[in-house]
């Protein structure tokens, strides 16, 4: 099936996400908002990846996108049980109130 | 050139006596006595075997003892080699045959007293010392002895250190000698570089010897290298053999015991700079403008120190004086190219010198400890032997035929004369002026009325004969030394036989003063008090040598104190701690603005990543 | 898939993005992100990637998001959040930097030439094809994310669980 657009549409969209996942990781307090734009981030790479993927030919891309997808699910896993852990000690899921490494 | 192993034994014979005094003197006391003399008089009977060994050799024939390499520093060597010729063997038999009955003496003066090992310890390393500064091949050796005699006469001055005056003179004689050996090592360090420019990194006596024409024409910016080598090595005399300027730590050095200033300040140390330049007369004789300065300070020296002489009521300062005076003839000697009337006058001044102080350390010893000849007199009766033997030292010193002084002076002065005729008449002024000032120092201790305090008139006695032998032989030396050929045993033969007028002249001196002193203080003794009172401010100024020190001390030390003061307090508190606090402080302060930026929030951090890394990737898109 | 539909697809993944972004509430963040990725799963299937689309459903949408709200909800964090950003600093840098990676890419783009749509081998993106290059050259990567799997699960039940 041809891809519809050219590579450089799909390149565009996928830094478009990814920058908006971002901000969001930059701006946002609450911690689990913050995850879920990590994972915003990683699928814009999954997006750049297989659209690649596609114009060179290549199987590899596609690899590389399923082992994106092992290693989040498996990061997703571990940072919400640190979550849960840290809402435990502290009772708070607020980015700015986790601050005792300071100067 | 001939090889041998015989002459390390002279210096170490009394090396070996430091090792016993140290370790084993303070338990052993009997033995030190035995110990301490015996060994400097074995390196007697050793140096004398050595000097007919010599006396066989062909002429110009040399003993040479390679004890070992020493320093090998690329082409530069300086080996750990004894020599013997005429000159360093006449020095090796003053200093270890004086030196011998100095320390016999020693047994009788110094018994009782709670450093007697460590005494013997300082004297034994003090000979050691002075026979490696006379036997030395090289210049670097000799140095080596140069500092080691140095050392010794700070630790034998302050040797009885619990009276401060006592430490503060040791003190004194190494700081000015220090300042002496400051011109001794520029002088090595321009000899050696110049002679290793052109390929001879040495130096040992003979190579420089051999090199005469390379220094002949050498210069360095712009003076000739003899003429800078000369006067920085004579530097280095004026400190050791105290002359002008630096000879003011030899008065102050009376405070160490007398037979020290006997053997180091009148027989051997104060003459290592007289030695120094006899060695290396080949390389003055390049230098006429040096050897001038030489001839005019020795002459300059023994005026004034004998002008000093006259007014002094210690009786070892009377003697200190003199022996910078008489260190003056020799240098004036050496001046003016008599080399071997010099060494010559080193020999009999050792002689009647080391009498005299001998003498005079056996009147205080009889007397209990009075050194102020005000208050001795008629003492000729009660210490017969001293008064005898002092005697003849002192119509030695005075120059009365036929004793020792009289020949060696005479050629001194005549060649003056022939030189620089000036300095001839200096120098005979200052031999009236020693006559003088000698047969005052025996007129008031020996003649006339006693003025003894109470305590010392029940004290007073003749020293034991451990002390009065010692006087006797060197007096035999004092009488008799003036018939030693030294001069034609140097080789030097055609510096003798002053013209009559001139020995009848100064004999005519010598009998002079000595009358005067004769008149002024034993028949008509109210006189003196009288002149004084008359010359008045000029006689204070005598009286107080001067007041040299008193300059130094204005002129040099106070404003050095004061420059150290302002380094000390000043400069080292606040410029150098204010520099390194003053780095930590700064970096304290700047950091304390840096560490704001550990906000400890991460997603901060994770906002300068983000910059961080678009700056990067920026560089490289827009490449 | 032609140039207006990719572009109306487009348009309706940016819009989900920035709800997960920015919208208050947790939960609707959560939903916004379902479908972010099923609409990127379409894009996969246009790019002739199906085993991957479909696991991009099973996996990321189907079991991650869904671990995701269950956290919201133990946690009970389903109010909308009265201050949900960072302060206006923060915020101003953080949107300039988002907006300076659009600009690098755009003028790394520039400068790359538009690569070609090759022909495609047959069965290109179907299981067998992966499967082939997963267990070739890729086996071990392979074996290592499984034992990263492992780890995880353990660390995840050792942190969860309640101590005492």
């Amino acid at each position: 099936m041809p891809p519809g657009a050219p590579l450089t549409w799909y390149l565009g969209l996928s830094a478009v996400v990814f920058a908006i996942g971002t901000v969001g990781v930059l701006v946002r307090r609450n911690i689990i908002v913050i995850f879920m734009a990590i994972e915003l981030m990683l699928n814009a790479v999954n997006l750049t990846f297989v659209a690649f993927a596609r114009s060179l030919g290549s199987m590899d891309g596609q690899v590389i996108v399923f082992f994106v997808m092992t290693v989040a699910a498996a990061e997703a896993a571990v940072g919400l049980a640190i979550i849960l852990a840290l809402f435990r000690n502290r009772e708070t899921t607020n980015a700015d109130e986790l601050v005792t490494l300071r100067w | 050139m001939t090889p041998t192993t015989a002459l390390r034994w002279i210096v170490l014979l009394p090396a070996a006596g430091v090792f016993f005094h140290v370790f084993v003197g303070r338990r052993a006391i009997a033995a030190v006595k035995v110990v301490g003399p015996g060994l400097v008089g074995a390196a007697f009977a050793v140096a004398v075997v050595a000097a007919f060994r010599l006396r066989a050799l062909p002429e110009g024939g040399i003993l040479r003892d390679h004890v070992y390499t020493w320093i090998a520093a690329g082409p530069f060597r300086a080996d750990a080699v004894l020599r013997l010729d005429a000159l360093s063997a006449v020095m090796a038999l003053v200093v270890t045959g004086v030196g011998f009955l100095i320390h016999v003496y020693s047994v009788g003066y110094m018994s009782g007293d709670r450093g007697f090992a460590r005494y013997f310890a300082y004297l034994n390393l003090f000979t050691t010392a002075m026979l490696i500064l006379v036997l030395a091949d090289n210049l670097v050796l000799l140095f080596v002895g140069w500092e080691g005699v140095g050392l010794c006469s700070y630790l034998l001055i302050g040797f009885w250190y619990e009276k401060p005056e006592n430490a503060a003179a040791g003190k004194k004689a190494f700081l000015v000698n220090r300042i002496g050996d400051a011109g001794f090592l520029l002088g090595l360090f321009v000899l050696v570089w110049t002679l290793g420019r052109h390929g001879f990194w040495t130096l040992d006596v003979a190579e420089i010897e051999r090199h005469l024409d390379v220094l002949r024409t050498a210069t360095i910016g712009g003076w000739p290298v003899p003429v800078v080598v000369g006067l920085l090595l004579f530097m280095g005399a004026t400190g050791k053999s105290a002359q002008l300027p630096l000879y003011v730590w030899l008065p102050d050095a009376m405070a160490g015991p007398t037979p020290v200033s006997a053997l180091i300040h009148a027989a051997t140390m104060v003459t290592a700079g007289v030695y120094m330049i006899a060695r290396l007369h080949a390389l003055y004789a390049l230098a006429p403008a040096a050897l001038t300065v030489v001839a005019v300070v020795g002459a300059a020296t023994a005026l004034f120190a004998a002008v000093i002489a006259t007014a002094q009521t210690d009786i070892k300062r009377v003697l200190a004086y003199s022996t910078v005076s008489q260190l003056g003839y020799m240098f004036l000697g050496l001046g003016v190219g008599a080399t071997g009337a010099a060494v010559f006058h080193l020999v009999t001044h050792a002689f009647f010198k080391a009498l005299l102080f001998l003498g005079a350390g056996s009147v205080i010893h009889g007397l209990g400890g009075e050194q102020d000849m005000q208050r001795m007199g008629g003492l000729r009766e009660r210490m017969p032997v001293t008064f005898w033997t002092m005697a003849a030292a002192g119509l030695a010193i005075a120059g009365v035929p036929p004793l020792a002084g009289f020949f060696s002076k005479d050629e001194i002065v005549s060649s003056a004369f022939r030189e620089m005729p000036v300095l001839g008449v200096v120098g005979l002024v200052a031999a009236a002026l020693t006559a003088y000032y000698t047969g005052r120092l025996l007129c008031l201790t020996f003649l006339g009325r006693s003025r003894l305090s109470h305590e010392a008139e029940h004290h007073v006695h003749e020293s034991p004969p451990v002390m009065t032998l010692p006087l006797a032989i060197l007096a035999v030396g004092a009488v008799a030394g003036g018939f030693l050929p030294v001069p034609a045993l140097l080789g030097h033969r055609g510096e003798a036989g002053a013209p009559l007028a001139l020995m009848a002249l100064a004999t005519g001196l010598a009998v002079g003063g000595l009358w005067l002193a004769y008149q002024l203080h034993v028949v008509h003794p109210a006189v003196p008090a009288q002149v004084a009172a008359r010359l008045g401010g000029f006689y204070q100024l005598v009286r107080d040598k001067f007041r040299v020190d008193e300059l130094y001390d204005a002129v040099v030390i106070r404003p050095l104190f004061a420059a150290a003061d302002v380094a000390a307090r000043g400069i080292d508190p606040k410029l150098i701690d204010g520099t390194v606090n003053g780095t930590g402080m700064l970096v304290a302060a700047t950091s304390g603005v840096w560490r704001r930026l550990q906000t400890g929030n991460v997603q901060h951090y994770a906002l300068f990543f983000l910059l961080g890394a678009l700056a990067l990737l920026g560089y490289y898109v827009g490449r | 898939m032609t140039a207006p539909v990719f572009l109306l697809l487009a348009v309706l993944v940016v819009a989900a993005a920035l709800t997960v972004v920015a919208h208050p509430s947790p939960v609707y963040s959560a939903c916004a992100l379902v479908v972010t990725l099923f609409l990127l799963s379409v894009f996969f299937v246009a790019l002739d990637a199906q085993l991957v689309a479909v696991l991009q459903v099973i996996v990321y949408a189907g079991a991650i998001v869904v671990l995701f709200l269950f956290v919201i909800m133990l946690l009970n964090l389903t109010q909308p959040e009265s201050r949900p950003t960072a302060g206006v600093p923060v915020v101003a840098v953080a949107v300039g930097g988002g907006i300076g990676i659009a600009a690098l890419v755009a003028a790394a783009l520039r400068r790359v030439p538009p690569a070609g749509a090759p022909a495609l081998p047959e069965g290109f993106g179907d299981t067998a094809a992966l499967a082939r290059r997963l267990f070739t050259a890729y086996v071990l990567p392979f074996e290592l994310t499984s034992v990263l799997l492992l780890v995880a699960i353990v660390g995840a039940v050792g942190l969860a669980s309640r101590k005492g």
